[in-house]
């Protein structure tokens, strides 16, 4: 496969790596800075939320599609609501947006 | 400090406490595997799934990716997606006996469920307990992605059996688990709608990046922002 694959691979690896060692390395009982600390735990919400949304809408170049997958995510975001395990969401949003897929 | 005894204990009970997520971690691997195919090829999705095990990080440069994206952007939304292993290496490190690389080596072992399992509350972690938690996810995330990419090469066009669909669920799901932090809704809310204003605009994973910089608002007065 292309060059932009392998890079990508390679740069996951390297960063996930340190990433992961770097409090145990660093941080041996000390704290974060407490302005990074503030900021780094909300990091993850942010991303996770900006990542449902280019899910969602995006993949057919640079516009804001709506199609089954909006009926996949609306499941999935219920049966989060009841708890559901994530395995269980997952296939959940697949299954609907699947059969919305095959009816319309 | 706990007796050598007291930790194969634990390493057993984190053993046993992971298989439920071992099993969500090998269907989640498997959807991967299914969508990182065509996008990646069998031998790069594998290995990655091998070399990073990050499912939300490999999620994401593998959505920048099949978007049209280039290695950087794809690079930059795992890693920042990934920063959040700082907060929870920097928990479990007092807890941590060895010195050195052996520490780096077991903070490999963070991931979500084992981290969360392993709080013992008011600051105290159970490392053995975590890494016995990951011991049994990992072999079931690289062989959940070795079944995805050989299904994938089955099952033909993902799209058709709404795979696609896959991303935003698992993704939502992370999310509902970040929301319960103070703060966290509206920080949502704010990087939600920066990627939507950027999405018909900016090149594939640049929305995704500026949406990391709602984050700042955790610099507000902390009584907004207050820790749990």
């Amino acid at each position: 496969m292309s060059a932009t694959v392998w890079i990508t691979v390679a740069g996951l690896t390297i960063t996930t790596a340190a990433i992961k060692a770097f409090g145990p390395l660093v941080f041996g009982g000390r704290q974060l800075p407490p302005l990074l600390a503030r900021v780094i735990p909300l990091l993850a919400p942010a991303l996770l939320a900006a990542l449902v949304v280019t899910e969602t809408t995006g993949g057919h170049g640079r516009t804001i599609s709506v199609d089954a997958r909006v009926g996949g995510l609306v499941v999935a975001a219920v049966a989060l609501w009841l708890r559901a395990p994530l395995a269980v969401v997952v296939v959940a949003a697949a299954a609907v947006t699947a059969l919305l897929r095959l009816v319309t | 400090m706990p007796s050598p005894d007291a930790g194969r204990g634990s390493l057993s009970s984190g053993l046993r406490a992971g298989v439920p997520y071992a099993i969500a971690s090998g269907i989640v691997g498997l959807s991967f595997g299914v969508l990182a195919r065509p996008v990646m090829g069998v031998a790069a999705a594998v290995v990655m799934s091998i070399t990073v095990f990050a499912g939300s990080a490999q999620f994401a440069a593998l959505a920048v990716l099949a978007a049209g994206g280039g290695a950087l952007p794809a690079i930059v939304a795992g890693f920042l997606l990934n920063l959040r292993f700082v907060p929870m290496g920097i928990a479990i490190a007092p807890w941590l006996r060895h010195r050195g690389w052996l520490r780096a080596l077991r903070g490999q072992a963070l991931v979500d469920a084992s981290w969360a399992m392993a709080n013992r509350g008011e600051g105290r972690f159970d490392v053995d307990f975590l890494l016995g938690a990951t011991a049994i996810q990992y072999p079931a995330w690289v062989l959940g992605t070795i079944a995805g990419v050989i299904a994938g090469g089955v099952i033909g066009d993902p799209d058709k059996l709404g795979l696609d669909a896959i991303f935003p669920a698992f993704f939502l799901g992370l999310l509902f688990v970040e929301l319960r932090r103070s703060g966290a809704g509206t920080v949502a809310l704010l990087g939600a709608l920066i990627a939507l204003v950027l999405e018909p605009f900016a090149p594939p994973g640049v929305p995704i990046i500026a949406a990391a910089l709602a984050a700042l608002l955790g610099l507000r007065s902390p009584q907004g922002s207050r820790p749990r």
